[in-house]
């Protein structure tokens, strides 16, 4: 039993989704994007995801684009995603960390789940490495009690949807829709039938990503997820001035979204 | 002896290659595999493929002795295989064909593709035209300024081309930007990939729609009285310089020369030069040479060929780097220059700046091994995009005299 999974435990005991709060490490800048992710969990998140900018985030819209770019500009390591994780820990919430694979291959697998150990951290989504590409991964994260938290999209076939499962700790990451991070108008129905599909293949807990931006959609996903991930909305509210207050406005809405309540 | 290094399936080349992608693209990824590892044993693919190269893109390429560039290469036989001659104007079109063949067979509608130099995103426009697809062209806004007749040519083509403001303006950006459409889009598109880079298929199916260079020059180099001492291609992403390979492969004696873009110089940090200045890591989808800073940011390249304007290679050059099969020589914006004009002046032929960089390697070599050597370069397209910007770097533009 993981932190994550003792936590996402809990909350569905308290009959509600879990609302899983995304932010770039670095935007607008370091302090101020730490302070953000402390601003997630005092105004409603019980995970964040912490997420590394990296040069070429291929599975990301222009709103986490943008913030991914500016932060590396601004000179962000990966050293700092580690201090991010630490200080979300310290205020409550159970950190993970969100990265494209080849900053973690650069930094050695061993050493990177080391270090988010050392940190405080629980487990790593990667939205570029699979099960299939990703087996020197999940042994270095296995030895360090890391989670490895892999992606099942609308297009996942049965036979993927087994391997991702099986390889999955934590919880499953349920892509709502084929495309990238970013606000849409509605979830649609893709969302619940990825879910499905992933917990006829075993998945325990499955968390739905991609495309929720609102109080009243987090309070749709969280009828059929165990969680509920946001990202682009924070983003976004939060913005290039850093707006800690707008943040912390949307974060309650979502979170008032995943106990039902709109 | 461990049996052929031609032809090699993937998805892995020694530590090189795989397949790091999102999960949402290794369904579309496998089809594209499947419908290739059939469509490869089916002889009507490939009688298909052949007639639209005999017919269409009028091959077999020539190949061409330049003795009069030669005599400035320390006397050694140089000849071209000459891609420059291919409809639409460069080796992409083989590839193309093939994977415009294949669209066709899975059932979409829709091809999408980068470009750098525009080579690709032509190639691609002309195959979409001729076989019926809805096409999308990404090209990174620096570049449809720098080759703005590709984008024109294009458009008149049928395409739309989209120019990519992020990042760094350039082919990476367009990569990026052409797998972002096709997680979203994946039920009615095809990625019509454009070097032999990328995740498996990718690089093993673009080579193996590229081989037709060397199988061909292979006969051809024989049939003037035996094999080269040396092959030589530019290297980008390295579609036409695997093609121009891999055929020679098992030829021990047949030196395999890689001519990379070295920009201003390795020793600064405008280059392209991947294999001489890179090291190991994932981007696009494989694992290969990358130019990368010491936490794994893709650091910016640089050239004067937007063709050759990318921090990556394809998994196999890095491969045969790594088992000493092949060389990969840095070529600098100015040595390439030089060779362009050289090739004009002496010649008459005007190259692409990116089949530059192989030509000036051939400058090199040849002074090297001295007259009785012969060289085979792969002239991987012609230079009628490149002219304004050449007359540029020459000051031969009206109203710049001095």
């Amino acid at each position: 039993m993981s932190a994550l999974t003792e936590r996402l435990d809990e909350i569905r005991a308290e009959g509600r989704a879990a609302l899983i709060g995304y932010l770039p490490v670095g935007y607008p800048d370091v302090s101020t994007s730490i302070a953000a992710m402390r601003v997630l969990v005092e105004a409603g998140c019980d995970v964040v995801e912490v997420g590394p900018p990296y040069s070429d985030p291929v599975l990301d819209g222009p709103v986490i684009q943008h913030a991914a770019a500016t932060a590396l500009r601004q000179g962000v390591r990966v050293d700092d995603t580690f201090t991010a994780v630490n200080a979300v820990a310290e205020a409550g919430a159970v950190p993970v960390v969100m990265s494209y694979c080849n900053l973690m291959i650069q930094r050695g697998y061993e050493r990177f789940a080391r270090e988010l150990r050392e940190a405080g951290g629980a487990g790593v989504i990667t939205p570029d490495l699979t099960p299939d590409t990703g087996a020197d991964w999940i042994d270095a994260a296995r030895k360090q009690d890391i989670d490895t938290i892999f992606l099942a999209a609308p297009s996942t076939t049965r036979e993927r949807m087994h391997l991702t499962v099986e390889a999955s700790r934590g919880f499953v990451y349920a892509t709502s829709l084929m495309g990238v991070t970013g606000e849409r108008a509605s979830v649609g129905d893709a969302a619940q039938h990825v879910v499905a599909a992933a917990r006829e293949a075993g998945a325990e807990r499955v968390c739905v990503g991609l495309g929720v931006s609102t109080g009243a959609q987090a309070a749709d996903v969280a009828t059929y997820a165990d969680g509920v991930i946001v990202g682009s909305a924070f983003v976004k509210a939060m913005g290039d001035g850093g707006d800690l207050d707008a943040l912390a406005v949307k974060v309650q809405e979502l979170a008032a979204g995943v106990r039902g309540v709109v | 002896m461990t049996g052929s290094l031609q032809s090699a399936p993937g998805p892995f080349f020694g530590e090189f290659g795989g397949r790091f992608v999102p999960e949402a693209l290794m369904p579309a990824l496998e089809e594209l595999t499947d419908a290739y590892d059939k469509a490869r044993v089916d002889p009507a693919f490939f009688a298909e493929l052949d007639r639209l190269a005999r017919d269409y893109t009028g091959r077999p390429s020539i190949i061409t002795e330049v003795p009069r560039f030669a005599e400035h290469a320390g006397g050694a036989r140089i000849f071209l295989k000459r891609e420059d001659l291919n409809h639409s104007g460069s080796h992409k079109i083989n590839n193309v064909l093939g994977q415009a063949l294949l669209t066709k067979r899975i059932g979409k509608s829709r091809v999408i593709a980068e470009t750098g130099a525009g080579q690709h995103g032509v190639a691609t426009a002309t195959a979409a035209a001729l076989m019926d697809l809805e096409c999308i062209i990404y090209m990174g806004e620096e570049d449809t300024e720098r080759q703005a007749l590709n984008v024109a040519r294009m458009r008149l083509l049928g395409a739309e081309v989209i120019p990519v403001a992020t990042g760094t303006r350039t082919l990476r950006d367009a990569i990026n930007e052409a797998f972002r459409d096709w997680v979203a889009n994946v039920d009615t598109t095809n990625y019509v990939f454009g070097t032999a880079a990328g995740p498996h298929p990718f690089p093993a199916m673009v080579r193996d729609f590229q081989r037709v260079i060397s199988v061909e020059s292979r006969e051809q180099m024989l049939a003037q009285g035996g094999l080269p001492d040396a092959v030589l291609a530019c290297v980008g992403g390295g579609s036409n310089a695997i093609g121009s390979f891999d055929a020679y492969l098992d030829d021990d004696n047949v030196r395999l020369i890689g001519c990379e873009a070295a920009g201003d110089g390795v020793d600064t940090d405008r280059h392209a030069a991947t294999l001489t200045a890179g090291r190991t890591g994932v981007l696009h989808g494989s694992r290969s040479f990358i130019l990368q800073d010491e936490e794994g940011q893709t650091q910016d390249s640089h050239s004067i060929s937007a063709g050759l304007d990318y921090p990556g290679v394809g998994p196999e050059h890095s491969w045969l780097a790594s088992i000493g099969r092949a060389e990969y020589w840095p070529v600098t914006d100015t040595e390439a220059m030089e060779a362009f004009r050289l090739l004009c002046r002496t010649e008459g032929i005007l190259p692409a700046i990116e089949s530059s960089h192989a030509l000036a390697g051939a400058l090199t070599l040849g002074k090297e091994l001295g007259p009785e050597a012969t060289l085979l370069v792969t002239l991987s397209g012609r230079g009628d995009k490149d002219v304004e910007q050449a007359a540029r770097w020459f000051d031969m533009l009206p109203g710049e005299d001095a």
